[in-house]
């Protein structure tokens, strides 16, 4: 069974992020950019799968500009076994993305597609999603537990309240929440052997794609900032500051 | 022009994330109508036609939308949504597992967390954690969003008297089933609609110790949240975590406690109205944004105001 794994390349979560002055655009000049956490996870369970003995090959996809192809081979220095980037010369809206993984999907049919759930960038938590719809595939989103039997996955999903497990017919496709394991650590010889992996690039032509923009950022600013608090010296104070001063207990 | 609002629901109560959309689709100055997908769930459609302001509610009640599959709901909102100019749906879990599929089936962007409408085309919503707020403006002629609750005050409840449509269409995707659920059951309130909630991090150091906020939580009513550290440790579920990638909450009043204030952690919880912070370390980032700090060891601080309460 072969497993597509979708990475994105994404600003570290470390890292606090702000507009730029003229509030353009968020500023990114300089900034350590990384995989996106659950993407990470996602590359994980579809090692994991392949040392199961289940998954008999691992695709790490990415779409961007030739950047991201640093996060690819992060990928493949984890386990992956090859890589595709899908040149777009820039951040692309994710029904693009969508519609670009299912032009990976026609010429790769994998069985099974893991996601990351949503990207700390964006926050969009969009792309799995409408890559089921697209695909015509059933999802699991925000999975916790992955099971693959002979045909069908049963998926674990984080639900309002606790765990829901639903039945897909394979292919489908399945994204991540953060319990569902926990990423390695790339070794350095695994680093190394990850550079002479196969990566091939494709441009949207290629998959039969035409890039459109939806969406239109027309600014971005700061949010508004809270107002400085105080210290208080006990739980006395506390408890009568709630009462008297900010009136949220009685 | 017109709003389709999608119904968050249990198949008996109407949640009131769908009154604070409800609410969001009235800045946009729309006539709404409810959907309401589910099995057995009349109770619903009658709460939601006696929501103020709302036209029609149309109800597809079937035991393909019993569990919110997201391949057959999709193919619902997408069929019923293809009439209206919005369609608009709560950031919960459960919209947010379906609705990108209904903007996909559309062929259009889905606009998600908005937490301000600007005009018909533009929208506000928060981006790298809420570090940034985006002003976005789209070119669709229809308009997939989810709405950040928060952002909204519920629409009343009471007072409106809508129609109510059954609809006949069944759609079964035939791509995925429903194995079981486990879903605690709690005396308590939801995280997201809470008035107060009370949140736990690493500081708590195991799962046992979150007991200590028991207490505290009766007697204030209040629900109990954690930082992503806690769960990642596997202190306690992942669906209390309040955060980026966790729940997003904005109570009256929300006591953090041994959590130091990572970035993912305020975006989930910094619209809050009142926010106190319990931590021993002086210099965590979360006295930052907290109204009333309080330096102190959690495990003496908590008893203290447990029975000080």
């Amino acid at each position: 069974m072969k497993v597509l794994v979708a990475v994105k390349r994404v600003v570290d979560y470390n890292v606090k992020v702000r507009a730029k002055a003229d509030g353009s655009d968020v500023d990114l000049n300089n900034v350590k950019m990384a995989i996106n956490p659950f993407c990470e996870i996602a590359v994980e369970e579809a090692v994991r799968l392949k040392e199961a003995g289940i998954a008999t090959e691992v695709i790490a996809v990415s779409v961007g500009d030739k950047s991201c192809q640093e996060q690819i081979r992060t990928s493949l220095a984890l386990g992956a076994d090859r890589g595709i980037q899908v040149e777009t010369g820039g951040s692309v809206e994710p029904l693009v993305v969508a519609k670009l993984l299912k032009g990976v999907i026609d010429k790769e049919q994998p069985q099974l597609v893991i996601l990351g759930k949503q990207s700390i960038d964006g926050d969009n938590n969009q792309t799995g999603q409408m890559l089921g719809a697209l695909a015509n595939m059933g999802q699991g989103t925000f999975a916790s537990e992955v099971v693959v039997e002979d045909g069908h996955v049963n998926v674990t999903r984080e639900i309002d309240g606790g765990l829901q497990t639903v039945r897909l017919t394979l292919p489908a496709i399945v994204t991540t929440d953060l319990r569902l394991n926990e990423p390695r650590y790339a070794s350095l010889p695994n680093i190394m052997k990850a550079k002479k992996k196969q990566l091939d690039v494709y441009t949207p032509d290629d998959l039969g794609v035409a890039v459109t923009s939806h969406l239109t950022q027309v600014k971005v600013e700061p949010p508004a900032e809270r107002k400085a608090g105080i210290k208080v010296a006990d739980v006395d104070e506390l408890v009568d500051k709630l009462k008297n001063e900010a009136k949220v207990i009685s | 022009m017109s709003t389709l609002v999608i119904a968050e629901h249990d198949n008996s109560t109407l949640k009131v994330s769908t009154l604070n959309t409800v609410a969001a689709a009235q800045a946009m100055g729309a006539d709404i109508d409810i959907l309401v997908a589910g099995a057995n769930c009349g109770a619903v459609a009658t709460a939601a036609a006696a929501v103020l302001g709302v036209g029609k509610v149309l109800v597809a009640d079937n035991a393909a939308y019993e569990h919110q599959l997201a391949e057959n709901i999709s193919l619902l909102v997408a069929e019923v949504g293809a009439g209206y100019d919005n369609i608009l749906a709560p950031a919960t879990p459960n919209c947010k597992n379906f609705l990108p599929r209904v903007a996909a089936l559309l062929d259009v962007a889905q606009i998600s967390d908005i937490t301000s409408v600007e005009s018909a085309d533009t929208f506000q919503r928060p981006i790298y954690a809420g570090n940034v707020i985006a002003t976005v403006q789209s070119a669709d002629a229809k308009k997939v969003i989810t709405v950040r609750t928060t952002a909204y005050d519920a629409a009343p409840g009471e007072g409106g008297s809508a129609t109510i449509e059954s609809l006949d269409a069944v759609h079964d995707a035939g791509l995925s089933s429903f194995v079981r659920e486990e879903v605690a059951v709690s005396d308590r309130p939801e995280l997201t609609s809470a008035s107060v909630v009370i949140s736990g991090g690493r500081g708590m150091q195991n799962g046992e110790n979150f007991k200590l906020l028991d207490g505290i939580a009766d007697k204030l009513g209040a629900a109990i949240g954690a930082s992503r550290a806690a769960v990642d440790a596997g202190f306690v579920p992942n669906d209390m975590q309040v955060g980026q990638t966790g729940k997003i909450v904005a109570p009256d009043l929300y006591i953090a406690v041994g959590i130091s204030g990572a970035i993912q952690h305020l975006a989930g919880m910094k619209d809050s109205k009142v926010i106190v912070a319990i931590n021993k370390d002086e210099d965590a980032p979360i006295f930052q944004v907290a109204d009333y700090g309080l330096v102190a060891d959690l495990f003496e601080a908590l008893p203290e105001l447990e029975a000080k309460l």
